[in-house]
């Protein structure tokens, strides 16, 4: 059976496409190094249109008002600039309501697209630009830590590392975000109180990773402009041993989040890269697989959820104490545990 | 035309799920046709694989291994017709309901008229309306033109005017469509149904022409008074294909090994659901119910006319992780058969939509899955029901019409631990009336004979009148108004060979009669207080054949609608009883 993979890696070779789904202005070169929050490319996704009606505008049919457009197709255009007219005695014209660029004129309309902020596509890790992707973005190559989360609020940034879950599961105060930890990235465990997430805005903190947090919190993350990670999921879910040591262990070292949402239909997953030098050359991780024994693994539902074991057995289907029918694999936990488990309820760590 | 079963031959159906694909085996056998097996793989349309293909061939793979019979040739091409070493399959069609919903924009000239049939219409596919533009709404054309670009749509339905009725609105609405796709970048542009006044066909073609893909369809409102959704239906069903082809890798290939006639599994679904209605062309209706990892689907047919709703909001996966609303929590909390704090249960929805295909293990993860599909089946039956023909009568309102049989599929309820379990969902969730057959799609093949029906009913037939599909039992719901504990119906079970069972029904019970599968039987009904057993009145009874089923014949006086206690022990104690009335754990 077809196994999912995260990643919780000590060391790998880790490659990005960092692409916008339309065109746009390029602003990185080849050979570029980047950091997690430098822009890679721009462009206006998402424009503001506004429609003038020139002929009520200049009281006169739509047939007559083109002969007095004064603004044609591709022309820029200022706030209070006159587009059209002027026309008859008293004079009437009509002006632009903001800045921006004629798109189409005619017909007794003309449609302007306003000028705003582009979106600003963001390479998400720190690493050096190895490919250009024409009009759209760019490849983005590194070398580091990888730990896959399955939630994120969407944001983007790097900064050092401050570890303040003492144990995998440890519920996180505002207490403990105190202003030393301003622009530092904190690794938690479980966040359950609004306070935390209100401190780490005001501080402000540059990202929060952590194992699980109460999903009535949802709302509330997403509105904030610094990433919040998660690595297992809601409820208080402790995180897995192997995430826990690798980050605990990177405590103030540099680490990019891309907080970006978990998407099964593309390859975006949120996700923490911590740079470090490869000893040699390190090949790109695994993406696909199949279940076998022998491997690592995480348990994503109850009654084991976070644990991490090995598959002993591959075990066939299975039938559960509560009548559950599922294709399942014997797993020795690490404590030594031996469980049979739904493969429904495993990935592979990898 | 007759089908001939030698020029027919076997059929081989791929559905593609949004966690699982299936590929199911059909031949003849003995001189009639008969499901042979199937073989189920998790689908590839995401990351890493982005290709329906490989979780495709993985399921003909495990196909394969079952039946003894080569389907892929060494050109990783479907051996098709099936060659003389018994290699391949004659027949090929597939259904598909991976992907995210198709975002729909709407556009109709009257909110309550023209717009709520689009509505209607886009939710007879897997999608989402994600905005509405009708005369009604007071925005102006670039408030418009601005929404269109912000949400980019997959779809845009346009209906309004009734034939050779109104004109120049529909264009005006039609304005800010035509002006959103020019601004577009190409790879975004909606595609456009238009299922409007068909005098402005050709208007609308100039004015939309090279801008984007154009689709036409019969009006869905050619009068004011008349709602016509069966042919745009169908069309719908293509422009999803379409879409979805163009969106998922590997779709296209499905599409050209199936001749063109890829389905959606909700269309094949509804198919099915229609073809078994006419079949049995009774004054009652057939209901469908599926209850899926993307969506839940009710397809109910009146004589042959179909209504069919694909609700994703009411799909068991893929979910959000917005918390739930208190309301929505109480709703599901109050059907669990166990103790969950409110919290866990919060917490397990949203960590649905991080695992989706995560599997229950425990007691109260199950009790909250089988919770979830109570609630999900109560409310998209609720959402279908708004839609039903004018002849499909109840017993009274917010009640289902008479329906026989029900057809459930999806795997929470196909692969419930025990039948009783299944069986207690469909009662809860859909709360039937009358005399009914409940019937379980346990190989999840529903859908296949759906897409199978037209090119070859007799397949489908035969199928339907095999034992592939669990008969879990007829269920006789009597309706009315009496205190707990009033007898209310009397009812006597005559067996092969004259031996008889009389029972006295009181109201608030959940008994059932012992008559073993395939058994037959004669039942007698003899309401009381005036109680309504779909005979034709209130108080009237009667006699009809009945067969066995899994877990005989279910009386099921708990009342409707179903009132639970509000005492949450009270509750938990009554679903005990319920299930073991029905023989389950």
């Amino acid at each position: 059976m077809f196994a999912p993979i995260t990643h919780i890696l000590p060391i790998t070779s880790i490659r990005r496409e960092r692409v916008l789904p339309i065109p746009g202005k390029v602003i990185v070169r080849s050979g570029q190094k980047v950091n997690a929050t430098d822009i890679i490319a721009e462009a206006n996704l998402r424009p503001e249109y506004i429609l003038l009606d020139i002929a009520r505008g200049l009281g006169v049919s739509a047939d007559r008002s083109d002969k007095y457009l004064i603004s044609q197709a591709g022309d820029q255009v200022a706030q209070g600039d006159m587009v059209a007219g002027p026309v008859g005695l008293a004079r009437r014209v009509v002006r632009s309501p903001r800045d921006g660029k004629v798109v189409l004129a005619g017909g007794g309309q003309i449609l302007i697209e306003a000028a705003s902020k582009p979106f600003q596509l963001k390479a998400g890790i720190s690493g050096e630009v190895v490919e250009l992707v024409a009009d759209h973005g760019a490849i983005v190559e590194t070398t580091g830590a990888l730990i896959h989360g399955v939630w994120g609020n969407g944001q983007v940034d790097f900064g050092v590392m401050t570890v303040q879950a003492k144990s995998p599961d440890q519920a996180l105060t505002p207490n403990q975000l105190d202003v030393s930890l301003r622009g530092s990235v904190v690794l938690g465990a479980y966040c359950e109180d609004p306070e935390v997430l209100k401190t780490a805005e005001d501080l402000p903190l540059r990202g929060l990773i952590l194992a699980s947090m109460s999903s009535v919190l949802v709302p509330a993350a997403m509105k904030m402009q610094l990433p919040v990670l998660l690595i297992e999921g809601f409820g208080r879910r402790p995180m897995n041993p192997v995430a826990f040591k690798l980050l605990t262990t990177n405590d103030r070292r540099d680490v990019a989040i891309n907080a970006e949402v978990w998407d099964r239909f593309s390859s975006a997953r949120p996700e923490v890269v911590i740079p470090l030098p490869a000893p040699g050359s390190v090949s790109l991780p695994k993406e696909a697989g199949v279940f076998s024994p022998d491997q690592q693994v995480r348990v994503t539902g109850a009654p084991f959820t976070g644990r991490v074991g090995i598959i002993t057995n591959m075990k066939g289907i299975i039938v559960f104490q509560n009548g559950l029918r599922a294709q399942s694999a014997e797993v020795r936990l690490e404590n030594g545990e031996k469980a049979i488990l739904p493969l429904a309820n495993l990935e592979v760590l990898a | 035309m007759a089908t001939s079963l030698v020029d027919a031959g076997s059929l081989l159906v791929v559905d593609v799920g949004s966690v699982s694909t299936r590929a199911v085996l059909f031949d003849v056998v003995a001189g009639r046709f008969r499901f042979l097996a199937s073989g189920s793989a998790p689908t590839t349309a995401g990351a890493p694989y982005h290709n329906v293909s490989e979780g495709v061939r993985l399921a003909l793979d495990r196909l394969q291994n079952v039946v003894g019979r080569r389907l892929i040739g060494a050109d990783e091409q479907l051996i098709i017709p099936s060659a003389s070493d018994g290699s391949g399959v004659d027949k090929f069609a597939a259904t598909i309901s991976a992907g995210t919903p198709l975002k729909v924009v709407a556009v109709g000239l009257l909110e309550d008229v023209s717009l709520e049939s689009a509505r209607r219409l886009a939710m007879t596919t897997y999608s989402r309306v994600v905005q509405s533009i009708s005369l009604n709404d007071r925005r102006r054309q670039d408030a418009r033109i601005n929404t269109l670009i912000r949400l980019r749509p997959d779809l845009v339905l346009v209906a309004g005017g009734t034939d050779n009725g109104a004109s120049q609105s529909v264009l005006k609405l039609l304005e800010p469509v035509g002006l959103a796709c020019y601004l577009l970048p190409e790879h975004y542009r909606p595609d456009v149904l238009f299922v409007g006044n068909k005098a402005l066909r050709e208007e609308v073609k100039s004015s939309l022409r090279g801008l984007t893909t154009l689709h036409f369809a019969p009006n869905i409102r050619p009068t004011l008074e008349f709602e016509r959704l069966d042919t745009a239906q169908s069309q719908v069903a293509r422009v999803f294909n379409s879409i979805r082809s163009r969106q998922i890798p590997g779709v296209e290939e499905l599409d050209v090994w199936s001749n063109g006639k890829l389905l959606p599994t909700s269309s094949a679904f509804g198919r099915v659901v229609r073809f078994d209605s006419k079949l049995h062309s009774n004054k009652k209706g057939v209901l469908g119910v599926d209850v899926g990892a993307s969506a839940t689907t009710i397809a109910a047919a009146f004589d042959g006319d179909l209504t069919l709703g694909v609700y994703p909001q009411y799909g068991l996966g893929y979910g959000s992780t917005e918390p739930v609303e208190d309301t929505s929590l109480e709703e599901i909390s109050r059907w669990l058969v166990v103790e969950v704090p409110n919290e866990y249960v919060r917490e397990y929805l949203a960590n649905k939509a991080c695992y989706p295909s995560a599997l229950p293990v425990t007691a109260e993860d199950m009790a909250i899955e089988q919770a979830l599909a109570r609630v999900v089946m109560q409310n998209a039956v609720r959402q279908a029901a708004k839609g039903f023909p004018a002849q499909a009568s109840s017993p009274g309102e917010g009640l289902l019409p008479w329906v026989e049989p029900i057809l459930a599929t999806g795997s929470v309820l196909t692969q419930a631990p025990s039948l009783a379990q299944s069986a207690l969902m469909l009662l809860d969730g859909l709360q039937p009336v009358g005399v009914t057959t409940l019937v379980l799609d346990q190989n999840h093949i529903a859908s296949a004979l759906g897409a199978a029906a037209a090119a070859n009913p007799l397949l489908v037939v035969q199928i339907l009148d095999s034992n592939s599909f669990l008969y879990l039992g007829t269920a006789i719901t009597p309706v009315g108004n009496a205190r707990p504990g009033t007898p209310v119906l009397r009812l006597k079970l005559t067996y092969e060979g004259s031996q008889e069972s009389s029972v006295e029904v009181k109201q608030g019970s959940l008994q059932v009669l012992a008559l073993p599968q395939g058994q037959k039987a004669r039942l007698q009904l003899w309401p009381l207080h005036g109680y309504d057993v779909g005979m034709g009145a209130s108080g009237r009874g009667g006699s009809f054949p009945v067969t066995g089923g899994a877990l005989g014949i279910i009386i099921d006086a708990r009342g409707r609608p179903l009132a639970l206690p509000a005492d949450t022990a009270k509750r938990r104690e009554l679903f005990k009883k319920w299930l073991a009335a029905l023989g389950g754990l």
